[in-house]
Formats: structure tokens, C-alpha cells, sequence
């Protein structure tokens, strides 16, 4: 499977008349995006703002983030079975709009959502402080449940990033990417010296709104699976999360999974990288086992030498990447484990929730409970009087003159275990 | 200008090998031996002051006169910072160099930095204790140290923030430090992998702990007249949260008062746990805390009792370590107030 990925490059947002690209520039008509939004009922009130590199300017509470993609080349549409029909989608050419993204927030839970700042410390942890941001303030009617909440907000991220990524339809990119995947029997002919490796992605599927969607499915309705690479691409996985902003992966990391793309840096040079296996992290023991033995058979079937494994979330979830390693080590596969700490406020507590010795190679994306200092902004978009009972904030954590000390947990992104930002720790 | 006291061994300070291990401490005006080395590194930012050289056996065999002598020399000279070492693989000198330097920092309060080799049995008994700077096997390697200590003797002196030991070059010290590595995680997994998978030498970023396992204690005699308690990490408090909570990496758990509770409702509990969609807890709560049931059953006699207090924290993101801590103190209340056994729900 072959697709083109063609990157027009976004290098400032501005509210127009029309909403359009032009010259590095996106163009947004506000009262479209907003008549958008609130085609959807369950808005009683829908604002966008805009957040760019280096701006005093605090979003929270953040739900997702959503790179504007569109389907110019080949079957199917972005957000298949979500949103466009659920055909087989990560062939053909796709644009991309790259350095600009929606960002979706709302008090859903008002403690399982995250912050982004786009200038200061806090930046440094998010790479969302990097992308002109579309963002998306939605006040639901007063009746609306959580998960409903949830649900129509992630909807309303979808098709605005949609709406966006039109626009880019018709464009020639400024640069274009090709990924490609051959069959197995044909990758095995084309590298036979090179070492077979394949990618375990786990997603988050503990429930009760901590959920990621598989072309419409709900992955923990799913039993371990096998996608091409570039259907991910294509956003065949989105994020429907409300959970710890530090370490979920947004709809963004699924659309551009560093893994993925550094194990393409690599295909045909020091590995063959065959493919990506998809794995869930239920909360039952049964579910753990079973999904856990999918993804070492799966393992095993594509005949692979080694796999990276990725985690989303913690706790809980730290029990299936342990899971993984060792029933894939145990299959003679060797693993490389991404995850992130929980090591205390001072960093001296036992960092995960379950370890094992085979867990022999570990890459951390940084302690999440290690506490940051996020000096006052000019302008809050969203509600910052969460950050309180945020997840990582606690009592005290707003001051007066509007700076937050809280843990890192609070950030978005700030603890990826896909692996997508620098952040490490020893 | 900082001050700086350097502490060093006879062998390093020229005046001999084994045969000479045993002279007691003497201490010298300025830079002694390798002691030239760090000055020049530290170039106009600080001065060794004083270099204090004393005999390895001296030392290990008479450690309380000598830790007595040398502590009062430094505490003369009222350095900066104290250097001992480095101790490269030489086992009684990283010994003396780490007893030394502990004992400067916890009785003078003066900053320590020492150097020695990963295998030194000095590095695994103070490298929780002190910043021990990781150095190559034999003093061929003394540039090498002085490049890494150098530079983190001064931080120390100045009372600078210490990074992440791999930034830093001491040896991890069991406390987790978050740094920023040059490439991103997904690279550096990449990286790893194909090491491994060709059997090269790669450095893992976390090394797994030994894991703590509990082992299940003998099933209750006779559960009809058991009192049983209910604790749980599933966040259920009284509405409004009265002690704040918090709903990730809690640091503290809460003890409620429900005699005569017969049933958690919507109006008077509520969970402040932020790692699930509370709906659900909140709508009714005795379905993470379930007193409604253990009422019954205590009517019924199924139970003896249920326990006058619940105790309740956030389990979402909450260090293990502080867990423990928590357990450690109720634990001790729930023995004392005669609890048989104990129902622990989660979420």
C-alpha cells in the first residue's frame, strides 16, 4: 500500500471572508466554522479563536488536537467510519495543511482534559505551542451528560479539521512524502538481509470516555489487529479521550505517529518494517490476556526479529505493556518498550504500576508527576479555573496573578509514549 | 571566588603506594596532585583552598579519628564545596572518599562531589547518598573526570539546579530527573531496537525496579463475625470533597465517619477520582463503595460489621511510594480498632 503525503505548509492563521490558503497562510471565515459547530444540537454556544507560536495565550481545558487532512488521490475519505464512509483508506495522495491544527476544549470532565501554552515553559513540554491553532470553544446545553459532551465535541473536532483540510484539495504541496508498504512475501524478497521489525500500537481503551476509535469501532469492542501504516495516516484511528493530558495520544499523534515515521526513515536501510499491529488495554484480566496473546501470535505470524511497543496512558495500562513484552519476548522477538513515569513529585517512587526483567529496553517519555511553575498569560482561551482539580493540579495550584505550579501531567502531550517529543529522564 | 577543599589519597599525592597507606591525615596549602587539573578547570570561579591527603589504610583502619581530624580541618577552612577522589577503581580509597564526603555533607552541611568507577564498591554504597560522578577504571582516565566534575562541582558550590544524571555524569541515584535528550523518544526507540536486535550494547532509560509482590494473607475464620472495613482508591468522599483530593497523584487520603449510613447517594457522596468518567460513581456511589450491600449483609449477620470509617484516595497517577506511605499509617488504625479484614475496591 502506497500513499503520497503532500505537506502545504502553514506558516500563519488569520479570520477572513473567505476561508482559503494562500501563501503560507490560513484564512478562516469564523461564522462558518462556528454554523459548523453548532449544526450539532448539543452546542448551545460555540466561539473560535485563534492561538499562534509565541503569543501569550493559555488554552485549557484542551480535549484533542486535529491536523486538517484531505483525500485528493485514491478511495475513501479522512475519518473513515467516523466520519466519511468506512472504506479502506492510506492509498492514493493526501494533502496536509503542516503547522496548523484545531483544538478542541470544553469542561467535560473538568479534571481529563490538558493545558497548551503557546509561549514560555510550558511550551517547551507541548509541541501544539509550535502549530497555528484553530481553537474551538464550545459550551454544551445544560442537560448534556459527559459522554455525550464528549462525544459531540469530538465530532465537531472532526469536521472542522475537515473543513479546513478542503482547502487544501486542489493545492500543489510544497513537499511530498511517499510511504509504502509492499505484502509481506514481497518485503521479505526485496530486504532478505535486513532485520524484519514490526510496530505494537497500543490504544487506549480502559472505557467510561477513555477511548480511541478503529475506522469507527470502538477498540475495546476489538480484538488485536493488523493496519497498514498508512491508514493511520489517513485517520483511520482518532482519539475520543478524556484522561491525563500528559500521555494520551491526540487524534494528531495517530495522524503523525513518530514510530511509524522513524521506522520509515529507516525501511530498506538497517530494517524492514513490515507493519503495524494494533492492540487494545482493557480493563478486565481476561480482555489483558486475550488481546496481549493477539499481539504476540500477530507478532510471531509476520515472522518478525523485534517490535517497538507503545503505551497510552498509565497505571492500569502499565499491566498490558508488560503483558506484550513478555509474550513477545517469549515468542523470541525482541522488544523496545515507550512509556512514561509516575515516579513521585520528587521522582523517588517506584515508576510504573507492573515491570518485568524481559521490560530489558525501555525509552521514557519523562516523570508526568514532576512539578512545573507556568508564569501568567495575557489571554486564557477556554476555563482556567480547572486547574485546580485538573488531573496533576491540586489545591492551590491557580494563583492569584493567574500562574499555575502543577504537575506535568497537566500539559498536553508533554509525556507522549509514541515517543514524539525530546522529553526523557533518567 | 569559591573555596574548594580537595581530599586525596597518599598514592595520589605522591608520597607512595601500599607502603605508604598508612600516614594519618595532613593537610597541605592548595592543589595537591590531580588537584592542578580541577584548578585549572575551574579557572577564576573557584580555588582549591586546601588539599587534605591521607593513607587508604590509615583511613579504613582507624575511620573515627579520621573522619574526627578531617572534619575539623574542613570545618576550619569552611570550603564551598568538598572533592574527594577521583577513586577510579581503587576499592579502600572510593570507600574513604565516599565515608568522607557523607560525613562533610550531613555534619558541616557543605556540598560533596566524588568520582569513582561504576564497579568501585564505593559507588553502590553512596551513589543514593551523594552525586557520584561515573569515571573509567584507572587514573589513565583522569582528564576524562576532571571534565565531568569539574563542571558539576561548580553548580554544587553555587548552589545551581542539578539536572538529570545523564546530563550531569553522576550515576543514577534512584531519584528520576526529566531532561531534554537531543532526539525524540520514537528515534531513540528505534535506535535501541537495533542495537538489540544484533546484539550491541544499549543503555535502557528505565531500569525496572524489583517489583514489590503481595502475597494474599490466610482466608477470615469466620466472616459472620468479622468487622470488615471499606477502603478504596476509587476517590468516593463526601460531596464537596472536604480535604481537596486530588484527582491525580493524590498526596493524601481521607477517613470518613458512616455510622449509620445505609446507603451512598447522589446528594451526599461523590467521587474525586479524575481517571474515569465519574457518571456513573456519581450517580450512585456505592457501586465503587459499596455500603449499601455490606448494610445488608451486616443485618442479615452474613458479616459481623462493617467498620464505623472508610478510608479513600485517588488512585489515578498517585506514586506507588506514596501509596505505601498511606496504607503504612491506616493500616495501623484499622488494627487498632480491631478490623478483621478489609474490602480494598479500585476503579
Amino acid at each position: 500500500m502506497k500513499l503520497e503525503l503532500g505537506y502545504i505548509f502553514i506558516k500563519d492563521i488569520q479570520f477572513a471572508e473567505t476561508s482559503k490558503v494562500e501563501n503560507g497562510t490560513l484564512y478562516v471565515n469564523k461564522e462558518e466554522v462556528k454554523a459548523l459547530i453548532l449544526e450539532d444540537q448539543n452546542f448551545k454556544s460555540a466561539d473560535v479563536e485563534l492561538a499562534k507560536p509565541g503569543e501569550s495565550v493559555r488554552i485549557m481545558p484542551v480535549k484533542d488536537v486535529i491536523e486538517p487532512r484531505v483525500k485528493v488521490e485514491g478511495p475513501g475519505g479522512i475519518f473513515p467510519g467516523m466520519v466519511s464512509k468506512v472504506e479502506t483508506v492510506g492509498s492514493g495522495k493526501t494533502n496536509v495543511l503542516k503547522g496548523a491544527a484545531v483544538v478542541t476544549t470544553g469542561k467535560i470532565v473538568g479534571f481529563q482534559e490538558g493545558i497548551i501554552d503557546m509561549t514560555g515553559p510550558g511550551a517547551e513540554y507541548t509541541p501544539f505551542s509550535q502549530l497555528n491553532n484553530l481553537v474551538l470553544v464550545c459550551e454544551p446545553i445544560d442537560s448534556l451528560k459527559q459522554h455525550e459532551h464528549e462525544k459531540a465535541l469530538r465530532f465537531a473536532g472532526y469536521k472542522v479539521a475537515m473543513y479546513l483540510g478542503e482547502l487544501a484539495k486542489n493545492m500543489t504541496p510544497d513537499q511530498v512524502d511517499t510511504f509504502e508498504t509492499p505484502t509481506l512475501v514481497e518485503g521479505i524478497k526485496m530486504y532478505p538481509e535486513l532485520p524484519r521489525v514490526a510496530y505494537v500500537c497500543m490504544l487506549q481503551s480502559q472505557g467510561l470516555m477513555h477511548d480511541t476509535y478503529v475506522y469507527g469501532v470502538d477498540a475495546k469492542q476489538t480484538i488485536s489487529t493488523l493496519i497498514y501504516p498508512t491508514e493511520m495516516m489517513d485517520g483511520a484511528i482518532v482519539s475520543g479521550n478524556c484522561v491525563s493530558a500528559c500521555d494520551k495520544n491526540t487524534t494528531y499523534h495517530h495522524l503523525n505517529n513518530p514510530v511509524v515515521h522513524d521506522l520509515f526513515a529507516e525501511h530498506g536501510k538497517t530494517l524492514n518494517f513490515v507493519g503495524v499491529i494494533i492492540t487494545n488495554e482493557n480493563v478486565y484480566l481476561a480482555d489483558k490476556e486475550r488481546s496481549s496473546n493477539w499481539s504476540a501470535k500477530l507478532a510471531e505470524y509476520l515472522g518478525v526479529d523485534g517490535v517497538i511497543v507503545s503505551e497510552e496512558g498509565f497505571g492500569n495500562p502499565d499491566t498490558d505493556l508488560i503483558m506484550n513484552c513478555k509474550k513477545i519476548e517469549n515468542k523470541g522477538i525482541k522488544t523496545v518498550l515507550i512509556t512514561d513515569e509516575y515516579a513521585g513529585r520528587d521522582g523517588t517512587s517506584q515508576s510504573l504500576a507492573d515491570a518485568d526483567v524481559r521490560a530489558n529496553a525501555v525509552v521514557t517519555g519523562g516523570n508526568a508527576n514532576e512539578v512545573i511553575e507556568l508564569p501568567p498569560m495575557d489571554k486564557i482561551i477556554g476555563h482556567v479555573e480547572v486547574a485546580d482539580v485538573i488531573a496533576g493540579g491540586f489545591d492551590g495550584s491557580l494563583h492569584a496573578d493567574g500562574s499555575i505550579t502543577a504537575e506535568l501531567q497537566v500539559i498536553t502531550g508533554a509525556t507522549n509514549e509514541m515517543g514524539f517529543n525530546k522529553l526523557s529522564a533518567r | 571566588m569559591l573555596k574548594v577543599v580537595h581530599y586525596i589519597n597518599q598514592f595520589f599525592a605522591n608520597v607512595g603506594g601500599e607502603e605508604m597507606a598508612h600516614i594519618p591525615a595532613e593537610l597541605r596549602e592548595g592543589n595537591v596532585g590531580p588537584g592542578l587539573a580541577f584548578q585549572q578547570a575551574f579557572g577564576d570561579e573557584a580555588q582549591i583552598v586546601a588539599t587534605i591527603v591521607c593513607g587508604d589504610s590509615y583511613f579504613n583502619e582507624n575511620m573515627e579519628e579520621a573522619q574526627k581530624t578531617i572534619i575539623n580541618m574542613v570545618k576550619e577552612l569552611q570550603p564551598d564545596l568538598f572533592i574527594a577522589g577521583p577513586a577510579f577503581n581503587a576499592g579502600r580509597y572510593g570507600v574513604a572518599c565516599g565515608t568522607i564526603a557523607k560525613a562533610v555533607k550531613d555534619q558541616l552541611n557543605i556540598p560533596v562531589l566524588i568520582g569513582m568507577y561504576k564497579e568501585n564498591p564505593g559507588a553502590d554504597m553512596f551513589k543514593t547518598s551523594l552525586y557520584v560522578v561515573s569515571t573509567k577504571n584507572s587514573a589513565a582516565g583522569m582528564r576524562d573526570a576532571v571534565k565531568k566534575m569539574a563542571p558539576l562541582a561548580l553548580k554544587l558550590a553555587k548552589g545551581e539546579k542539578i539536572g538529570a544524571s545523564s546530563e550531569e555524569g553522576y550515576m543514577p541515584n534512584g531519584i528520576r530527573k526529566n531532561f531534554f535528550d537531543t532526539e525524540r523518544g520514537s528515534k531513540r526507540a528505534v535506535k535501541m531496537l537495533l542495537n538489540k536486535l544484533v546484539d550491541k550494547e544499549f543503555e535502557t532509560e528505565f531500569p525496572m525496579p524489583d517489583f514489590d509482590r503481595v502475597a494474599p494473607n490466610p482466608a477470615v475464620k469466620d466472616i459472620t463475625k468479622a468487622k470488615i472495613a471499606l477502603v478504596t482508591s476509587g476517590g468516593i468522599v463526601p460531596k464537596g470533597n472536604p480535604d481537596h483530593i486530588e484527582s491525580s497523584s493524590a498526596s493524601k487520603y481521607g477517613k470518613y465517619d458512616i455510622d449509620g449510613v445505609m446507603d451512598l447517594t447522589e446528594a451526599t457522596y461523590e467521587t474525586a477520582h479524575g481517571g474515569y468518567d465519574p457518571v456513573y460513581a456519581n450517580l450512585d456511589p456505592d457501586r465503587v463503595l459499596p455500603v449499601d450491600i455490606l448494610r445488608e449483609f451486616e443485618k442479615q449477620g452474613k458479616i459481623g460489621s462493617l467498620h464505623r470509617y472508610f478510608y479513600t484516595t485517588v488512585g489515578n497517577g498517585t506514586a506507588v511510594k506514596s501509596a505505601k506511605a498511606f496504607a503504612a499509617k491506616f493500616a495501623q488504625e484499622l488494627k487498632a480498632d480491631g478490623v478483621d479484614a478489609v474490602i480494598l475496591t479500585s476503579t
